[in-house]
């Protein structure tokens, strides 16, 4: 790294390093906190004598036990604290009554390898042994049923078929980079059409190369008009305009394509913001629906995909592509679970009509598959 | 160089001395973290799984040398078999051979291959080659639209496919062309496709058996999950691959598809794709994602995000008035609307060494560090000017009031002024330290 980039964050990162010691200072008075201490961590970095750096360091400082003295957490009390020795405890506890330590193996590798990820896996795991008896404990296909049954319970949110009666209602759709945003939108511009419904799309992709050319292919397809901006032009702009004209012509849907952009870049995520305050000048209570498009080949990232676009712009719903492939997308049971979004949509393909509405009992049984 | 993974470990590992040796049961309790480590960074669990039993059969037995800590020993061991499944060092492509090198680009919908080709176009073109591009993705509408339009933006020569061409043909008709145009370089970017897609993967096959080229690169998104091995070993088995392409390794993502990558190919990783900009993409340094992957205090994203969200000037007027003693409490809150700008508290956080663990281990229950911001700005909001400008001021009467007016308790308003007077302290050494300093502080990371 050069200096230049270092004085170009050097304010921030300090600021930063102080903001982490004053909530770590905190933190220690209100908890017994591990036994990690990010003051000497910076101290010895920087080469200095850890008393010397350390301001905090006063008479009123408890000695910070290990980890291993932390009092006994509630099982409930969240998945972090589950962490250490989880494996140990299962073996206690789940093992002790009766459940099969292969069986939690196997388990544990179907969920892990669904992507469901080892966190939620292991909350999951932990459940079962509330939940059943010590002789359900002892039965695989018992175990196997309650934890189908506990997906399905997270992953089964209720969500109200997208109502069209906004005149137009308008659907933002947004997402990381190659997720399948343009695919879906050109999918579900075509199903609402086969309804007789007047669909317009917003070619706010205006970054990409030839992604406005893209839309237009499945406007095509779709038969519905697609409304486009010069080159380069203003996502905003373009997007404020096919409202206004989904407004004139009294089409019932307006889907907004959006440029794929990473959660971590600030200034995109700030530019999202600002597409949905003009939606909302275009056409009041727009957008209705703010549609996260996640890729089910995504990992544990896809959490804090959701994480910040929720955050950002309120996301209302998912769509969850490329389920066609190998991948089972498990990361949307965390997903589910933490943020409480609903999957609307899932994509198996390329083609047209390559979407569905999520289907819970599939979305397990796939997940449950043989592979 | 650890970060927070090696704070743990000599936690874990202090028992060990004394005992003289590493046993399976006194690093149990480290390998369970290296494994829950790998594991959320989305390296396979197969992989992960291999990758433990070697730590283990390794680190069992071994003598704790006197002059080394347990924790120096057994990371020693966790890095070398890291460093030895994702090769030591960078690795570059070979371009003496004879001309036209053929590189082949593939890998599953939305992984990048399009944009990778561009910026090794303009890459390759940097080194004085005069590549060929070859839009040869007929599935995709618009696909080979944006190849050529990259390949106009980074000014190389791009093969002019027609619609209705089929891939076959247009590898033919394309090497023909690089031939005739003496070009030396020729990249195909191809449709993406899923393994499981017997009709593309055969089509795959039939555009390689005409380039036969020199690399066949499978691009792989940073993101990827558990998938990535699946991928990596079909594409392997039905088509071979000489190299990959992480992308996207701009965002935060662990990146352990990388990790089960290697382990599936043993092919070198070449590139790592890290924006959008055609300029985005980087050798590839294993030991950088080594780290990444093991969740060590990634300060090297923190600083990027930081960088994203002050521009130059405001950095430098903080860094003046930390050094000058001038920094306020209003200076204090418009730095923390900043950093709220940047994410959420507590992933900032974790990629602090020695922060994530704690952070982890906070969990629910702790104090959420974004709703603490919430309560200091709260605290600061309900200050006059006056007092915002000056610290001093805030006499017993005048905190009482600030309390008050925020929801918060007269002890808590001491206790942070205090610490804001206190690391007001310290972060006017690490200004005066200047960037040598600081470097030197993240040195170690
Ligand atoms: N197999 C499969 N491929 C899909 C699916 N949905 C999208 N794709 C493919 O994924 C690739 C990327 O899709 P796009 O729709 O361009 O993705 P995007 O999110 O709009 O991409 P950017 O605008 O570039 O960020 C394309 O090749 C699509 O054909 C799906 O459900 N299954
Ligand atoms: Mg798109």
């Amino acid at each position: 790294m050069d200096i230049g980039t270092l004085i170009f964050a050097g304010g921030g990162l300090i600021f930063l390093v102080f903001v982490a010691l004053f909530i770590r200072k905190q933190t220690q008075r209100r908890l017994p906190a591990p036994g990690v201490d990010p003051e000497k961590v910076l101290a010895d970095h920087a080469g200095k004598d850890s008393a010397d750096l350390d301001p905090f360091r006063d008479e009123a400082d408890v000695p910070v036990p290990p980890a291993e003295a932390a009092p006994k957490q509630s099982l409930s009390a969240g998945l972090a604290k589950t962490k250490t020795g989880f494996m140990a405890k299962l073996n206690a506890v789940i093992f002790g009554r009766g459940l099969d330590e292969g069986l939690v193996d196997e388990l544990e590798a179907l969920l892990v390898t669904s992507d469901i990820g080892i966190r939620t896996a292991e909350k999951l795991l932990e459940g079962l042994k509330q939940d059943l008896s010590k002789q359900e404990l002892k039965d695989p296909a018992a175990v196997k049923k309650r934890l189908e049954e506990k997906i399905r319970g997270i992953v089964a949110q209720k969500v109200a078929p997208l109502a069209l009666d906004k005149g137009p209602t308008v659907l933002m759709v947004i997402g990381v980079n190659g997720v399948g945003k343009t695919t879906t939108i050109g999918k579900l511009a075509a199903r609402y059409t086969q309804e007789g419904k007047k669909v317009v799309l917003a070619a706010g992709d205006t970054f990409r190369a030839a992604a406005v050319q893209q839309l237009e292919i499945w406007g095509e397809r779709a038969g519905c008009v697609v409304v486009k901006g010069p080159n380069e032009a203003d996502p905003a702009s373009v997007i404020f305009e096919a409202i206004q004209k989904a407004k004139a012509e009294k089409a019932d849907l307006c889907i907004c394509d959006t440029a794929g952009r990473l959660h971590t870049k600030v200034n995109l995520m700030e530019e999202l913001k600002k597409l949905k305050r003009v939606m909302n000048k275009a056409h009041e209570g727009a957008p209705h629906e703010v549609l996260l498009v996640l890729d089910a080949t995504t990992g544990q990232n896809a959490i804090t995909q959701a994480r910040q676009f929720k955050e950002a712009v309120e996301v209302s719903s998912l769509a969850l592509t490329k389920l066609d492939g190998t991948a089972k997308g498990g990361v949307v049971v965390a997903i589910c679970d933490e943020l409480g979004l609903p999957v609307r949509y899932i994509g198996i393909g390329e083609k047209v009509d390559d979407l569905r509405d999520f289907n819970a009992d599939e979305f397990v049984g796939a997940l449950f598959e043989e592979t | 160089m650890f970060g927070n993974l090696e704070d743990k470990l000599s936690e874990i590992l202090k028992k060990v001395r004394g005992h003289g040796t590493l046993s399976e049961d006194n690093i149990k309790e480290a390998l369970r973290d290296v494994r829950l480590s790998l594991l959320e960074a989305d390296v396979h669990f197969t992989v992960v799984k291999d990758f433990i039993n070697a730590v283990k059969e390794r680190a069992v037995g071994q003598e704790v040398k006197a002059s080394l800590t347990p924790t120096q020993d057994f990371i020693r061991i966790v890095s070398e078999e890291l460093t030895k499944i994702m090769g030591g060092r960078a690795a570059e492509l070979d371009l003496k051979k004879k001309p036209p090198v053929i590189i082949l680009m593939m890998g599953l919908q939305g992984s990048g291959k399009t944009t990778t080709t561009g910026k090794l176009a303009l890459r390759l073109k940097g080194q004085g080659k005069k590549p060929l591009v070859v839009p040869a993705d007929v599935q995709r509408p618009a696909a080979i639209d944006q190849l050529k339009t990259v390949a106009g933006q980074v000014g190389v020569d791009c093969y002019d496919t027609k619609p209705g061409m089929k891939a076959p043909d247009i590898a033919k008709l394309a090497l023909a062309q690089a031939d005739r145009q003496g070009q030396d370089v020729v990249l195909v970017d191809t449709a993406g496709r899923l393994a499981i897609d017997l009709e593309l993967m055969e089509e795959l096959r039939e555009v390689k058996g005409i380039l036969n080229p020199h690399y066949t690169l499978l691009v792989v998104d940073a993101m990827t999950g558990q998938d990535a091995v699946n991928v990596a070993t079909e594409f392997k088995n039905q088509i071979g691959i000489d190299g990959v392409v992480m992308t996207k390794l701009d965002g935060d993502a662990r990146g352990g598809a990388a990790l089960s990558v290697r382990a599936v190919t043993g092919a070198p990783i070449y590139f790592a794709g890290i924006g959008e900009k055609m300029e985005a993409l980087e050798v590839f340094y294993p030991d950088r994602i080594a780290q990444r992957i093991l969740g060590m205090g990634d300060v090297m994203s923190l600083i990027e995000k930081t960088s994203q969200a002050y521009d130059v000037k405001q950095a430098k007027a903080v860094a003046k008035k930390l050094k000058t003693d001038e920094f306020t409490l209003e200076d204090f809150k418009e730095q923390m609307q900043m950093i709220r700008k940047m994410g959420d508290m507590k992933s900032l956080l974790g990629m602090i060494p020695g922060m994530g663990q704690a952070m982890k281990k906070l969990g629910n229950s702790g104090p959420d560090p974004d709703k603490e911001m919430k309560r200091i700005e709260a605290m600061i909001n309900s200050m006059t000017k006056a007092e915002r400008a000056d610290a001093d001021l805030l006499n017993g009467s005048r905190r009482k009031r600030v309390a008050e007016g925020s929801g918060t308790t007269v002890a808590e308003v001491n206790s942070f002024l205090k610490r804001f007077k206190e690391s007001k302290k310290m972060m006017k050494r690490l200004a005066k330290m200047g960037p040598g300093g600081l470097r030197g502080m993240m040195r170690g990371f």
